[in-house]
């Protein structure tokens, strides 16, 4: 469940499951979560409502908003966010997403 | 709503030096931090990771510890976790804090709110992959999480002190593609004097060059026509070096061309703020005590102005020894004894500042960017969008706001206010400080009306 991420991982914290997007994913336990994902290899958090174009973790300190995630129903931060068990993270889809879901 | 003598928004060097120095002289102090653990972004996480890398992030970065040590102090009540969202007059401060929100007050308020790395607006530089140099750094420091291959782009000692972690750490840069020139640092001998005084840091930076160099990592400085391919994420980075053109494959690049006062919270609250012409940015107006002319307001660190964290921890003193003399507890003249000797090592620790600004200027393609590049992230606004904003009459920030929706995101300027001044300024023929800046306004960082419904009431003028 390691797809070739650009990351190499030094953290060797017990894992954690949580999932992303309905797929089960282990993440170190307490670790920052934008981190962790993108150790674990995914590269692409979101897309933008403007155009749709794809966006990852930009700044790392709760500054840019662009490693924006949905968990538990909240739209966060992901590099504010610590690694728990059972977090259920949905990636903002890309423009239009909404109107079509609701 | 609990009150303390004084509140102190963040918890890097700045903060956590202000908070110690004042309660040892017996104030109390709020010190919330939007993190969860002390430190800012250059002790970031200090306590738990020093004894995991500290070898790899070097003494610089350990000795962070002896500042957290400071904050263990029964007059300090530390907030971890807090995001600070309003600063209302008076003080009365409201922050989120694990999903609830909260307010705390103090007569007198220190904004120890740190830096933000300078926006670097390059085609490509929206693609995942992309990050800030702090973000690498960060990524280093706190979780261990190394980039294998890495491009490093722009100039300043930053991207020379990553580079010399990632080399430490076996994961050297590719590349670093370096836009510094031969000119900037002819036209920076003429700061050498202060060089001189600064030795200690220009020794540390030769010897992360040494180590860079003997690493083996190819260094393309005077780079221009710097861009990012790629379609889904970052897959090289292609410029002119010399007169030729280069291609480099990475799938991470670190962007970094200094960094800049992080001025959100002081320009909510109404402080003036001044271009600062040899850092290329606004900082705010204060005295030597680090006061501002709102009243009650103290800012320390490097949101007043960059000069990294053995100066702010300095400068976090300095304004705890005039809170301390305001608030009676301190006389005059000692005020003035005990800053002697904190004042000659602030000038100390400043000495070297105005050669390395010099010697590594912001890249003049990031801040002049090409017409069809992305300034404003959130709402994705080209410099083009603003450059045609000039040309309908738009002379400043806020009509232009209005005008393209730029800065008006959840980052609400924070990557793109400096870049939309700048390009306004160019196009118009004004100075930045005729130009100005966005006007920031509570929320600072986005609130939800569930962490709304949980304040308490405890105030009655909150009540309708």
């Amino acid at each position: 469940m390691k797809p070739d991420s650009p990351f190499l991982d030094l953290e060797t914290a017990p894992r954690v499951a949580v999932s992303i997007d309905g797929a089960p994913l282990e993440l170190p336990e307490g670790a920052n979560l934008a981190a962790a994902l993108l150790a674990a290899g995914v590269t692409v958090f979101r897309h933008t409502p403007v155009s749709g174009a794809p966006r990852g973790p930009f700044c790392m300190m709760g500054a840019c908003f662009d490693c924006l995630v949905d968990i538990d129903g909240f739209t966060r931060q992901a590099c504010m966010i610590e690694v728990s068990q059972g977090l259920r993270i949905i990636r903002p889809r890309d423009l239009g997403a909404d109107d079509v879901d609701a | 709503m609990s009150t303390h003598d004084l509140i102190v928004i963040g918890a890097g060097p700045a903060g956590m030096a202000t908070a110690s120095k004042a309660a040892d002289l017996g104030l109390t102090v709020a010190v919330l931090d939007e993190q969860p653990r002390a430190g800012g972004q250059v002790y970031r996480d200090v306590d738990r990771v020093a004894a995991l890398r500290g070898d790899i992030l070097g003494a610089d970065y350990t000795q962070g510890a002896t500042l957290t040590a400071g904050l263990h102090h029964q007059a300090i009540e530390h907030v971890p976790g807090a995001t600070v969202w309003a600063i209302e007059d008076g003080f009365r401060v409201s922050y989120t804090r694990a999903g609830r929100g909260a307010q705390i007050a103090a007569d007198r308020i220190l904004l120890a709110t740190g830096a933000l790395e300078r926006p670097m607006p390059l085609p490509g530089w929206t693609l995942p992959g992309v990050m800030t140099a702090g973000a690498g750094q960060i990524l280093l420091k706190q979780s261990g999480v190394l980039a294998k291959s890495a491009a490093l782009v722009g100039c300043g000692p930053l991207l020379y002190l990553i580079a010399a972690q990632m080399v430490r750490a076996g994961t050297p840069p590719v590349a670093m593609i370096e836009t510094q020139t031969r000119s900037d640092l002819i036209e920076a001998a003429r700061h050498v004097g202060g060089a001189l005084r600064g030795w200690p840091y220009m020794l540390k930076g030769l010897k992360m060059l040494a180590e860079i160099t003997r690493a083996k990592v190819p260094r393309y400085p005077g780079a221009t026509e710097i861009r990012i391919e790629g379609t889904d994420t970052a897959e090289a980075v292609s410029f002119v070096h010399r007169g030729r053109a280069h291609r480099i494959a990475c799938r991470t690049v670190f962007l970094h061309h200094g960094v800049v006062p992080n001025t959100q919270a002081a320009r909510s609250l109404g402080v003036s703020h001044r271009w600062h012409a040899g850092q290329s940015c606004f900082a705010p107006r204060l005295d030597v005590w680090g006061q501002s002319d709102v009243t009650g307001v103290f800012i320390a660190g490097d949101g007043a102005g960059i000069g990294g964290a053995k100066a702010a921890e300095l400068a976090g003193r300095l304004a705890a020894l005039k809170v301390a003399e305001e608030s009676g507890r301190l006389s005059t003249d000692e005020r003035d004894r005990q800053a002697a000797p904190l004042r000659s090592a602030h000038a100390r620790e400043l000495a070297a500042r105005p050669f390395l600004d010099r010697a590594y200027p912001p890249f003049a393609g990031a801040l002049a960017p090409e017409d069809a590049t992305v300034i404003c992230r959130c709402e994705e606004v080209t410099a083009g969008d603003i450059r045609g904003h000039a040309r309908l009459g738009c002379l400043g920030p806020n009509q232009a706001k209005a005008f393209s929706r730029a800065g008006m995101g959840p980052c609400q300027g924070r990557y793109c206010g400096l870049t939309v001044t700048s390009l306004l300024a160019a196009a118009n023929g004004t100075s930045h400080d005729e130009t100005g800046y966005y006007r920031i306004r509570p929320p600072l960082k986005p609130v939800t009306l569930g962490e709304l419904a949980t304040l308490e009431h405890s105030a009655p003028d909150t009540a309708e």
